[in-house]
């Protein structure tokens, strides 16, 4: 058990290095990929089926591709020549901080306390978390369906082609005049 | 409604299927080596040398003269003309190819030294399956293997080798016809010379093929 | 016959007996495996010659037909060929591009294959015979896995720094992303009917008897009907199955984004989608074709396994059928069909699902009649607006007249 958390919470953390310290942006995506599956694993190793296969579902499946695609389309994969960047201490600092409000949150969580030392492992069922979607937390699930269409149709807005002659010929017209 | 094409469709692939087990006559494909196509009259592959008679280095129509050789555009005949002569089909003195090779990997089928020959002696043979495992050699092809029988050429290209016979008649008509003319003149002359100087009439016969022998020079 | 239903799962019980206790957890899971790594590449060994055949015979050839034992006359119509591929494959060159990015370009055919082989563990392949059973979670873990396909097709296109690789990746990945919503959203209504997420337990409420003499298959409603069809030409799309084969399109992009792998990993790479379109078909089968259940109740004396197989067999055949007949998709008409045609239809196969499971007090032609309009009346009102999209194109160049240039529709682009 032991073992088997060490070796994929090195995998994670090994990866998630990777992902910071390497040239090229595309291995660093994978590599992050990579560390996202290590976590996946390790809420399986938890008993978290149901949570560890949504996030490669979400992570792997959507999050990761999306990183890749944004990489390609923005700065082609190439690695950078120079430094990225030269403020390392605020870099450190900005690290830190993150780091600290989280250790902070998580230490001081009520969960946290709630659980005694050695816990049999929940049963974690599927029709569980949707009763508590649909019922106890339905209204924050609404607001976030609600948020996520309104991203989706700005998204539709800002790529859509503006139509600003009839049907679309703006850009046809143009090239038929010129090689008529 | 969409859908109702992909169902079409797949009817008719699904015809094609059953049909090719029952009606054989769908499979278009001729499965080659055991099943051939008849080869069209029209078929040319590369080109082969004609012989009369039994014995293909004698009967070779070929004379050497080379118009072939200098007229092929990639440059794939050889020949090496002999040093003595022989008779040929037309009863005159002629030289034979010593060497005649062809380079079958060079040759491009453009049949021009069937067109340019005047003894319809080479023409195009329809063998195509000519896979060697000698890439040099197995492709380079002499007096020897290109020789092919009259028959042959009436078999693979009937109505082209009919032709080729009766022009072959002509010419052996006419040769027959001109050497008889000139036999006669020389008689005629013989006689007339034989009327002024009747001592002349032995040198009339060794003369004879002169005029004939002189005739295949004239394309060069 | 129960012997002979249950006869992989005794052996398999017999044989783990053998060794000592500690270790029989490890050897029951190696056998698992083993099986899986045996059978389904023999079926795809299989399905390779298959294909062939079947594609010639439906353009009217003979197809394949000559390679049988070696250095005999015995041809065992061709199906001799899948040994000969397979040994060409693998002694034949490896060639890495001097400019590829060598290490994700070995990775790729692994992270193709693995996951593959790991999607075809969940299916119940027969009555108790699952190799890897989440009683919680079996479809969402086969989407989860399914997710690593996306990410192969990625690296295999992007490490190969070729343009139709690339260009391959980047079909393919837009086409799994939009076909993978119609493909969940077809899939949760058996979820929402049955309540399960588990592929066994959607496979036993499916042999439940239905009218005296045939096992309540989804297929055999009409949400299930509706879900089946959106849920196989999602299935084909997801599997690169032609019509959908736009990411490797032959013609365009000579193999898309597997275009610079050669030997062993071209291989794999063909392994891998052929083993992704059985573990989509089998999905396909648990979920509306009632798995490892006979159709009849009179034919349930025939072993479980043979059916799943069968059924497996059939849905091949079916994809090869497919390509056999239908052209490749354009790619705006492949975005078109899944954004605006798959999409509205999973939706509402969503809420017909749920009158039905509302309705389930009703009068039964009542509650089909109602489904049925439900599902028939937007389809049919979808399909018009496609066919006054899908005139025939015209072209300005191409176009007899120079005068009146006439612009072809430009299909609104859909963002992915």
């Amino acid at each position: 058990m032991n073992f088997i958390f060490a070796i994929l919470a090195g995998l994670t953390v090994g990866a998630a290095f990777a992902a910071m310290t390497l040239r090229n942006l595309v291995h660093c995506a994978l590599c992050l990929t990579v560390s996202l599956i290590g976590l996946a694993l390790l809420y399986l190793q938890l008993g978290a089926e149901f949570a560890g296969f949504v996030q490669v579902l979400v992570y792997v499946g959507a999050v990761a591709i999306l990183i890749l695609f944004a990489v390609l389309l923005t700065r082609g994969g190439e690695a950078p020549v120079g430094r990225i960047t030269n403020s390392l201490g605020a870099g450190l600092l900005v690290a830190a901080a993150v780091f600290g409000v989280l250790a902070w949150a998580i230490i001081g969580s009520s969960a946290l306390k709630a659980l005694p030392k050695e816990t049999p492992q929940p049963a974690l069922l599927v029709k569980a978390v949707g009763d508590k979607l649909m019922g106890e937390f339905v209204l924050p699930l609404q607001g976030i369906a609600l948020l996520l269409t309104a991203a989706l149709l700005g998204a539709v807005v800002i790529a859509m082609r503006e139509k600003s002659s009839p049907a679309g010929v703006a850009v046809d017209s143009r090239s038929a005049t010129r090689n008529p | 409604m969409i859908g109702i094409g992909i169902v079409k469709g797949l009817v008719q692939t699904a015809k094609n299927l059953i049909g090719t087990y029952t009606d054989k006559e769908r499979l278009v494909t001729i499965e080659y080596p055991e099943e051939r196509q008849p080869l069209t009259e029209a078929t040319r592959q590369f080109p082969f040398l004609v012989y009369d008679g039994d014995d293909p280095m004698k009967g070779l129509r070929c004379t050497a003269c080379q118009i072939c050789e200098k007229e092929c555009p990639p440059k794939c005949i050889y020949i090496v003309k002999s040093k003595d002569k022989r008779v040929d089909y037309k009863g005159q003195n002629q030289f034979y190819p010593a060497i005649y090779d062809i380079d079958y990997s060079v040759c491009m089928s453009c049949q021009i030294c069937v067109e340019v020959c005047p003894f319809e002696s080479i023409k195009m043979d329809t063998a195509f399956e000519l896979s060697t495992a000698d890439r040099f050699g197995g492709l380079l092809v002499n007096k020897h293997q290109l020789a092919k029988s009259n028959t042959h050429y009436h078999q693979i290209h009937p109505t082209e080798a009919a032709a080729s016979d009766e022009a072959m008649n002509l010419e052996r008509a006419k040769a027959a016809a001109k050497a008889k003319a000139d036999v006669e003149a020389k008689a005629k002359a013989a006689a007339a010379k034989a009327a002024a100087t009747p001592t002349a009439s032995p040198e009339a016969s060794p003369e004879l093929p002169k005029p004939a022998a002189a005739l295949p020079k004239m394309p060069m | 016959m129960a012997s002979l239903d249950q006869i992989f799962v005794t052996l398999k019980e017999q044989l783990v007996q053998l060794f000592p206790a500690v270790l029989q957890p490890y050897v029951g899971v190696l056998l698992s495996i083993v099986a899986i790594m045996a059978v389904f590449p023999g079926i795809f060994a299989l399905t390779t010659v298959v294909e062939r055949k079947l594609l010639a015979r439906f353009q009217n050839r003979p197809g394949p037909n000559r390679v049988g034992i070696p250095l005999t006359k015995i041809r065992l119509a061709g199906f001799g060929q899948f040994a000969a591929d397979g040994i060409k494959s693998l002694t034949k060159e490896d060639i890495i591009p001097r400019n590829a990015d060598r290490k994700v370009h070995f990775i790729a055919p692994f992270v193709l294959v693995v996951p593959a082989f790991l999607a075809l563990s969940v299916l119940p392949i027969g009555r108790n015979m699952t190799a890897l059973d989440f009683p919680e979670t079996g479809l969402l873990f086969f989407f989860a896995i399914g997710a690593a396909t996306e990410l192969s097709v990625f690296m295999a296109g992007w490490s190969s720094r070729n343009k139709y690789s690339l260009l391959g990746a980047m079909r393919g990945i837009a086409q799994m992303l939009s076909y993978e919503i119609p493909l969940i959203l077809s899939s949760l209504t058996v979820v929402m009917m049955v309540g399960s997420l588990s592929l066994v337990t959607i496979v036993e409420r499916q042999t439940s008897v239905q009218w005296g003499f045939f096992h309540s298959w989804h297929v055999f409603t009409p949400w299930g009907f509706a879900g089946f069809l959106l849920f196989l030409t999602a299935a084909c799309a997801e599997a690169n199955r032609t019509p959908f084969d736009l990411p490797e399109a032959e013609s365009e992009l000579v193999a898309g984004y597997f275009t610079e792998y050669s030997g062993f990993k071209f291989a794999l790479f063909f392994l891998g989608e052929y083993l992704g379109m059985f573990a989509i078909s089998g999905v396909a089968i648990s979920l509306f074709l009632g798995g490892w259940s006979a159709p009849f109740t009179f034919l349930d004396w025939v072993p479980s396994w043979l059916w799943f197989f069968g059924k497996l067999f059939a849905f091949i055949l079916f994809f090869i059928w497919l390509r056999g007949t239908l052209p490749r998709l354009r790619v705006d008409q492949l975005m078109n069909l899944a954004w605006k045609f798959m999409l509205p239809m999973c939706l509402l196969n969503l809420l017909v699902v749920g009158v039905w499971h509302f309705t389930a007090e009703w009068n039964e032609l009542l509650r089909w009649s109602l489904a049925t309009v439900l599902l028939a009346g937007p389809y049919w009102l979808f399909s018009r607006s496609f066919e006054a999209r899908f005139k025939p194109r015209t072209y300005r160049y191409a176009a007899d007249s120079p005068a009146a240039p006439v612009v072809a529709p430009v299909a609104p682009q859909v963002p992915i």
